[in-house]
């Protein structure tokens, strides 16, 4: 249990082997070297090699999120860069971009710097997104070239939408400088107005104040036209309603330039869940209905969604354990996040277990330019061990992150992270 | 006995259960009409009316039922601004459970508050009023009040008028008579109707003199002044034209109807003051009928573990 150095020589034996890069699956093992990768299918390794037996289960990517909050710098109560790591591997996770609402927010080169810095120490490869406003107030541009120099792989004001049309305008055509994605969170602050939960049959028999879909996708649908309108990149986050699929997967069509992610839990949950008025369920955007839900799944299977993020939003136990109305957007989410989306996708919807990992590899991977090719002989092991057919139920044990405000206790998932190599290290579950 | 421990709501509450409450309910307005209004049912329960909202009525309501049955009774209210704090409401629930208290009434400004405190204390919750939420002992008390001048809700056709989205009342209301087979209406601006609220079962009409014409009883909401002007409500004689029970407005239908006001009532607003004191009101009854009411709930819900273990 826990996390080690990676020994001289490890080899993964007598695994199905998933290279979600290459669209390939083989049966054979891993050799890792130095924490590099040294030899996949056949190869002849030292004798003294430490060796993993890996038969039925999958040696695949390590998984890459792009929408965490580790809360650093500010609020490490909450969770650090190096918690969220261990949540992270806990999860199968050896890439993810960190969201910049910290406190102060990542608003300049040296902020960006700062968790650069900071991420060389820990165990998985953190990657800033820098803030498109100075304090994400949405008014002044942040310095996107410098920052970007210093490591920024995206620009978002992440929690808070940019409801200034203008504002996102100049924000995406700014951003064309450096070719890099603006990621809004999409919610017209005024529609959604006091809304605490999707606004729908189930709010009103709770009598708690509603959160239109409309909210998202009106914004979701402006996003659309001003990333054609300037050629820039765009992605849309956390997508929860069926409104905002269909306004993406019509421009899809003719931009390119457009990706988009959707959580784990607003494919596993609905708003039905919500009549227990559990605060754990509370996020933004809010978990809508059945429709909503299936017409997300939908979206991942016909590929007008790209990938899964979690948007991991650790908060402390008073932060949650309050009155609705109280209580924080958000939940965690790196730990539950493969058994729950390999529930949803392959047990309930029938995909192909190569194409449930390619959501959380290849696919974010493309979409930030990141280096796909992680069964190259040579290159620094980012690996998982799989075993996709456990059965298990989420608890608190499970749970890496130094916040535990998950909604997913108790529930059975299927598919579990095993083993997680990165940065040379190896955690166990 | 009751099927459910506590009151948290009328959505999804047996029905068995609100007539068994409703006819206790009559039980105990007879000991209101007597020279002594006292039984000793709840002698040896202790009870605290935790208010963190302001409520006159509804608090001297709950307070006397709790006298008349003997029971003993302290008040807690919540200054709201140690409301702000939400740890305050899981300490001040702990230090509730640490005191020994068998039954909670609390009102909250908050949906689900009432749900959330079940989770801290094993004592009885009685929600008296949660947010935008729910208000099931005054829709008990206005369904008693409209059996006892109809002698039924089966088949009842009941309108309610005014801002429904902020109304509690309102919500109360309709799990209550949908539940027991009366027809419900709603009337009041469209943009203080809640856009799914058909999927409770009612009908929504804005023509007030259609629902006049329709209901056999209509249960007129309280107008918010603050609502007035702010974007919600254009202004008070704009609503009074459209929405307001008027003295003229009745007359111009020639039917029967009862009217009813959950209280406090802005005359001259929703409703005209020579309509309020007319005979056709229940106004006054629906109060008599509270204290009875919550007599009712407080009896079977706390009762059967009263003073048998006096040493």
């Amino acid at each position: 249990m826990g996390l080690k150095r990676l020994g001289k020589n490890l080899v993964l034996k007598n695994g199905t082997i998933i290279d979600p890069h290459h669209k390939k699956t083989i049966h054979g093992d891993v050799w890792i070297k130095d924490g590099t990768i040294a030899g996949v299918g056949g190869f002849k390794a030292p004798k003294s090699s430490e060796t993993v037996d890996c038969s039925g289960k999958v040696i695949t990517h390590g998984f890459c999120d792009l929408h965490v909050h580790f809360r650093e710098p500010g609020r490490e109560d909450k969770e650090t860069l190096q918690t969220g790591s261990l949540a992270a591997m806990a999860g199968g996770f050896t890439r993810v971009c960190v969201m910049p609402n910290t406190n102060p927010p990542l608003d300049s080169p040296e902020s960006i710097n700062f968790i650069r810095e900071k991420a060389e120490n820990c165990p998985i490869h953190i990657h800033p997104i820098g803030a498109v406003t100075k304090s994400q107030d949405g008014n002044d541009l942040t310095e996107m070239g410098l920052m970007h120099q210093e490591g920024a792989v995206a620009f978002s004001d992440d929690g808070l939408p940019i409801q200034d049309g203008a504002m996102m305008r100049i924000a995406l055509e700014y951003a064309t400088l450096v070719d890099v994605p603006i990621i809004n969170h999409a919610e017209d602050v005024c529609l959604r107005a006091e809304g605490v939960m999707h606004e729908g049959r189930i709010s009103t028999h709770l009598g708690l104040p509603g959160n239109p879909d409309l909210a998202e996708s009106a914004m979701v649908h402006r996003d659309l036209e001003l990333a054609e309108f300037t050629g820039a990149r765009l992605h849309v986050p956390h997508v929860s309603s069926a409104k905002a699929v269909h306004h993406i997967r019509e421009m899809k069509q003719k931009n390119k330039n457009v990706t988009a992610e959707v959580t784990p839990h607003h494919i596993f949950f609905n708003d039905d869940a919500l009549t227990s008025f559990n605060t754990h369920l509370k996020v933004a955007p809010p978990i809508r209905t059945e429709e909503d839900r299936r017409a997300l799944i939908q979206a991942v299977k016909e590929g007008t969604i790209d990938c899964i993020a979690t948007d991991h939003a650790p908060h402390t136990i008073e932060d949650k354990e309050t009155t609705f109305d109280l209580a924080s957007f958000g939940m965690i989410g790196l730990e539950s996040c493969f058994g729950a989306v390999h529930k949803v996708l392959m047990d309930q919807e029938g995909l192909q277990l190569e194409d449930v990992i390619a959501l959380l590899t290849a696919k974010p991977r493309a979409i930030m330019g990141f280096d796909p090719d992680l069964f190259t002989l040579g290159r620094a092991a980012e690996i998982n061990v799989i075993d996709a057919d456990k059965e298990w139920t989420f608890e608190r044990e499970h749970v890496r992150s130094r916040s535990i405000n998950s909604p997913f206790y108790g529930e059975p998932l299927k598919g579990k992270v095993e083993l997680t190599i990165s940065c040379g290290r190896i955690f166990s579950n | 006995m009751l099927q459910q421990k506590h009151l948290l709501g009328l959505d999804g509450y047996p029905s068995e259960d609100i007539q068994v409450i409703i006819d206790t309910a009559f039980n105990f307005r007879e000991v209101l009409d007597r020279p002594i209004k006292k039984v000793p049912s709840l002698q040896g329960v202790t009870i605290v009316n935790l208010f963190f909202e302001n409520s006159t009525r509804t608090r001297i309501s709950f307070e006397l039922a709790q006298k008349r049955l003997s029971a003993d009774t302290v008040n807690f209210t919540a200054s709201s601004s140690s409301l702000k704090k939400g740890e305050s409401f899981k300490d001040t629930a702990q230090n509730i459970e640490a005191m020994k208290i068998d039954a909670v009434v609390m009102r909250h400004p908050t949906p689900g508050a009432p749900k959330h405190l079940t989770e801290f204390i094993d004592a009885i919750i009685i929600n008296a009023g949660d947010g935008t939420h729910e208000h099931p002992t005054q829709a008990i008390l206005d369904m008693m009040s409209l059996h006892e001048k109809f002698g039924k809700l089966k088949g009842l056709k009941v309108a309610i008028l005014g801002d429904i989205l902020h109304s509690r009342v309102a919500l109360s209301n309709i799990f209550g008579l949908i539940t027991m087979g009366a027809e419900v209406t709603l009337c009041g601006p469209p943009n203080l109707i809640p856009t799914f609220i058909h999927d409770l079962d009612v009908t929504v009409n804005y023509n007030l003199d259609e629902v006049i014409e329709w209901a056999d009883a209509l249960n007129v909401l309280r107008i918010q002044r603050e609502r007035m002007g702010r974007g919600l409500v254009p202004s008070t004689r704009e609503y009074r034209s459209m929405f307001g029970i008027t003295q003229e407005r009745l007359e111009h239908h020639k039917k029967e109807i009862v009217i009813m006001h959950p209280g406090p009532m802005n005359r001259g607003v929703e409703i005209d003051g020579s309509v309020a004191d007319s005979d056709q009101a229940i106004i006054l009854d629906q109060v008599l009928n509270g204290v009875a009411s919550r007599m009712a709930i407080l009896y079977l819900l706390c009762g059967g573990k009263p003073s048998e273990e006096k040493v």
